[in-house]
């Protein structure tokens, strides 16, 4: 349990830290154009997806390491 | 337009509602049923986060600035990331020291200084006078435009002005409910089920107005954006730099870190995450859920806004009522007042709150130790001082709201919602340095978070609270250019410091200085022992949690103690804290001694009702301390980790216990089973012997009949015996390593083929037919010639035992895999369960039914799988229900180069 809730800490930090360069100069210049998607203005679009991934990379990570993993059953045939 | 009545009624309505919840929910946590602790209702209490500066102020900000208001909420999505890093290391020290605001929290870690909570409370209390303005700003323009107070250009009197019972009204509401316990660290239930389900109401009321203009009076958001660009002043507005030629990133950036930080360091933000956290594995969940709420709450703003100016047209109406005067212009006059009604509970929650959490600080940190220190308060002490402290804590509620409405009506018209908001933002960021460095750094001191905090508060105050005041005309304007003409000092570009707008500029130089003197004071000197040994306190929360070090030397006298905690906590109370100590001690209540453990459990218990700084105080006053030396600190530091390093190796020792006690318990259950099934096995062949010995008439005649054939039953059953004796012993000796191995290089293919010649009569009796499947040119491996040939007449006999009859067949094969030589016996009998394939290995344990099964002693599997594993192979079965079983077994082939031991001894 120790070290998973360790690599957790630092799957976070590594989130925020791209989340960070996402949603920030220079890499938000990208969808600063006047281009629509589905009828809709790119950079909005674009923020609230950016947003909606790391909410769901988040959900990810914070759900799946609320369960702890079991080792398997151990093989009762063979030993 | 809507009578003021109808508005007021409403909204007086949904206040008595609020109060009814929060009633429930305390009455709930009396029982002990509490309905807050879930993550789901934290995480909506956490909504408290969006204030009248989201709900009218965002659509504002879109439709002056497009997607400029996202920062303040991208900020707390980045925060969210962390708060399982951060938040949860928060609450957990909070927790543990019993701390209920930030400048307890700041001033804890620094060494309980009574100074530093102080300064904190007053950068919060003026940095919070914006905000609060900010949301009765918003609730009297909210009025305004659903009566159509607007622009009649009269300023009524304050007495006539709706704001200021609104104002009375929430204080009222904020006393009730947030003033119930003393101990602020007993957790107001109420008011965070009444914020939650505000946060629930101004959700579903923002979604609502933003799916009436969405489908109602346009046609989906693609509509409202085609239809916007024909004017080309709103399609500019969608671009980051607002059609103003460059993106400022600097700003886009300082928003970012500004309401990544408000996310955890408003007072109310602390209120709900941290003091009010039931339970800190809920932080998980939440810190998801959370930023799903955000982007709810901000998905039709844009959509609104640009409506809004589509139908109105630009600069008719404040882009900040959209959110009413949309839907009540095109006739929803109802939804106009539900959204009314959403952006009251935005507020309310917020004023609640926030009141709270600042009475807090300025009941413990500021009135509290003034008064503790007053001569006149000391010379009647002694009492029971719980219910003065309440009522200062209800005076303080009322204050706060009183400066805000000053607040509101000095400076509230000259700014925009978005920009009073960013003001309390830039304040509170502050006492990230100190709180967050004090996380993550032993080496802060007090002198350094002192003067940093003062230090980036008074730039703050210079930058960004002046200017505020200034440009609402209450202080000459010319302020603006430099006092006194210094240009150099010029608030809004400091020392010619210029290209970077107002907030931006303001948070850079408030930081710079914040951050340079807690760092550089900090550096300058050690910390004192006091200050370090809090900073393991707050830096280890984690490790200390299991012996947690007391840093206390000194001597007490328990009446002291008793007379101390129940001036604060009340007489019943302490009691019970004092027979509690007893109980975890393990004495008698009498028998008390007034050590280090005691004094710091009861500083810790006054730290919830006053603040731990005031309850250093106390405890230092009746108490005779030693001063704390590093020397000490070290010691105790020591003497803590050496309990920490016993502790973890006793719990090692018991759990190997406890584990040998199981296996043994099970190798004594494995003994009597085999002890039964020996006897039972050896009974069976005894007892006929035994009949047919009999001396009895009947048999007598038998015997004369038939002397010969009696003879050979005998004869047969006591055959039976000795083998079954010279099993068990065959057993014991290669269980015990004593038996005798003549292992040489043998051909297994000779030997399988002897076995088999052996066992033809066995299958001939039952008519079963044998197949040999055996792969030529083989090398020879390192065995036991005789013990393999007793593996072989095993297997073979055992899967002629359970052939069908007639029909019967039996496959037998000998193939090389790998670096091992694999023999398998298949039959095609009945075959084994998968639940009883784990145990036929067992000793006596006969698979299948007891009526149907063939007799056999149930050694034979065990023995043979014992010798291959001795000779380093291992023995399997392959089996399903219906078709047949397979048993195998693999010897490895001898390594080249050399001959080894045979390895199996080392398997248990």
């Amino acid at each position: 349990m120790k070290g998973g809730s360790k690599r957790r800490r630092q799957i976070l930090i590594a989130l925020c830290a791209a989340g960070f360069a996402l949603l920030n100069f220079p890499l938000l210049t990208i969808w600063d154009r006047e281009i629509t998607l589905f009828g809709l203005p790119l950079l909005p679009v674009a923020l609230f997806a950016i947003w909606a991934g790391l909410i769901v990379a988040l959900a990810l990570v914070s759900e799946r390491s609320a369960r702890p993993r079991r080792p398997p059953p151990r093989d009762g045939g063979g030993t | 337009m809507m009578s003021p009545a109808l508005v007021l009624g409403a909204s007086f309505g949904y206040l008595l509602l609020l109060f009814a919840i929060a009633a429930y929910a305390d009455r709930r946590a009396d029982q002990g049923r509490s309905i807050i602790d879930n993550a789901g209702v934290y995480a909506l209490s956490w909504g408290v986060y969006c204030t009248a500066w989201t709900y009218f102020g965002s659509v504002g900000r879109a439709a002056s600035g497009g997607v400029w208001f996202l920062p303040i909420y991208l900020g707390p999505m980045l925060a969210m990331l962390l708060a399982w890093v951060v938040l949860r290391k928060m609450v957990r020290i909070s927790q543990t020291y019993r701390i209920t605001s930030i400048a307890d929290f700041i001033a804890s870690r620094y060494g309980k200084s009574p100074l530093l909570a102080a300064v904190v409370t007053l950068i919060t209390v003026v940095g919070m006078l914006p905000y609060i303005a900010l949301q009765l700003k918003a609730v009297s323009a909210g009025y305004d435009v659903l009566t159509a107070n607007a622009g009649t250009g009269r300023e009524p009197g304050w007495w006539l002005d709706g704001t200021f019972y609104v104002a009375l009204l929430l204080a009222a509401f904020a006393i009730i409910f947030g003033t119930r316990h003393l101990d602020q660290s007993e957790r107001h239930e109420g008011m965070v089920a009444a914020v939650a389900f505000e946060s629930g109401v101004k959700l579903l009321a923002f979604l609502a107005v933003g799916g009436f203009v969405t489908w109602g009076l346009f046609d989906g958001m693609a509509d409202i954006w085609a239809r916007a660009q024909q004017m080309p002043e709103i399609t500019r507005l969608l671009r980051l730099d607002n059609g103003a030629g460059s993106f400022s990133h600097a700003q886009w950036f300082a928003m970012i870190v500004l309401a990544m930080l408000s996310v955890l360091l408003l007072p109310r933000q602390f209120q709900v995450m941290v003091v009010e956290c039931v339970n800190e594995r809920h932080i998980r969940r939440a810190a998801w859920l959370f930023p799903v709420y955000l982007l709810l709450i901000n998905i039709f703003v844009l959509p609104i806004a640009i409506g809004g100016l589509v139908l109105f047209g630009s600069g008719v109406m404040d882009p900040e009522t959209f959110v009413l005067s949309v839907p009540l212009y095109h006739g929803a006059g109802l939804l106009a007042l539900v959204v009314y009604i959403g952006g009251l509970s935005a507020v309310t929650g917020m004023l609640i709150v926030e009141t709270v959490a600042v009475s807090t600080m300025v009941c413990n940190d500021l009135v509290t130790p003034a008064l503790l220190r007053s001569r006149r308060f000391a010379r009647r002490s002694g009492g029971d001082l719980t219910r003065l402290l309440l009522n200062i804590r209800r005076a303080a509620i009322l204050t706060v709201l009183l400066l805000g409405y000053l607040y509101y009506r000095i400076a509230g018209e000259a700014y925009a919602l978005v920009s009073i908001g960013l003001i309390s933002f830039a304040a509170v960021a502050q006492f990230a340095p100190a709180l967050l460095g004090g996380m993550y750094w032993k080496g802060g001191t007090r002198t350094g978070a002192l003067a940093g905090l003062t230090g980036g508060a008074l730039v703050w105050a210079w930058t960004l609270m002046l200017p505020s005041v200034a440009k609402s005309g209450w202080i000459d304007a010319g302020f603006l250019d430099g006092p006194f003409g210094l240009t150099l000092l010029a608030p809004e570009s400091l020392f010619g410091l210029t290209g970077l707008d107002y907030l931006t500029h303001s948070l850079f130089w408030s930081m710079l200085v914040n951050i340079g003197l807690y760092v550089g004071l900090s550096l300058a000197r050690d910390p004192s022992p006091r200050e370090a040994s809090q900073a393991v306190l707050f830096v280890d929360v984690y490790e200390t949690h299991a012996a947690e070090p007391v840093f206390w030397r000194g001597r007490a006298r328990l009446a002291d103690l008793r007379d101390l905690a129940g001036r604060f906590l009340g007489a019943e109370r302490a009691q019970a804290l004092f027979h509690e100590h007893a109980r975890d001690m393990g004495v008698a209540p009498d028998a008390l001694v007034a050590d280090a453990r005691l004094v710091d459990r009861v500083e810790r218990q006054i730290a919830g009702a006053v603040g731990t700084a005031s309850a250093r105080v106390m405890v230092e006053s009746v108490a005779q301390e030693e001063p704390l030396t590093i020397d000490n600190v070290l010691d105790i530091l020591d003497e803590a980790s050496q309990v920490r390093s016993y502790a973890r190796q006793l719990e090692q020792v018991t759990s190997e216990l406890r584990d040998a006690n199981e296996e043994l318990k099970s190798l004594d259950q494995l003994k009597d089973d085999f002890m039964s099934s020996v006897t039972h096995e050896l009974r069976t062949p005894l007892t006929s012997i035994r009949a047919l010995a009999e001396p009895d008439a009947g048999h007598a005649r038998y015997r004369r009949c038939r002397p010969r054939r009696i003879l050979g039953i005998i004869l047969k059953e006591s055959e039976r015996l000795g083998r079954l004796v010279n099993q068990v012993l065959d057993l014991a000796k290669i269980e015990a390593g004593m038996a005798e191995w003549n292992t040489c290089d043998i051909d297994l293919r000779q030997l399988v083929a002897d076995s088999l010649r052996a066992t033809s009569e066995l299958f001939r009796e039952k008519g079963a037919e044998v197949v040999a499947d055996l792969a030529p040119d083989l090398p020879p491996v390192q065995a036991d010639p005789d013990r393999m040939m007793q593996v072989m007449m095993n297997l073979l006999s055992n899967a002629a035992k359970f052939v069908p009859v007639p029909g019967g067949r039996v496959d037998v094969s000998l193939s090389r895999q790998g670096d091992g030589l694999v023999v398998s016996v298949r039959d095609n009998g009945r075959g084994v369960d998968p639940a009883e394939q784990a145990v036929v290995f067992d000793k006596f344990r006969q698979v299948g039914d007891a009526r149907d099964r063939p007799p056999s002693a149930g050694l034979g599997l065990p023995i043979s799988r014992e010798i291959v594993n001795n000779l380093g192979g291992e023995m399997w079965l392959e089996s399903e229900p219906g078709q047949g079983a397979c048993f195998a077994f693999r010897l490895p082939l001898q390594p080249e180069g050399g001959v080894d031991e045979h390895q199996g001894s080392d398997r248990g």
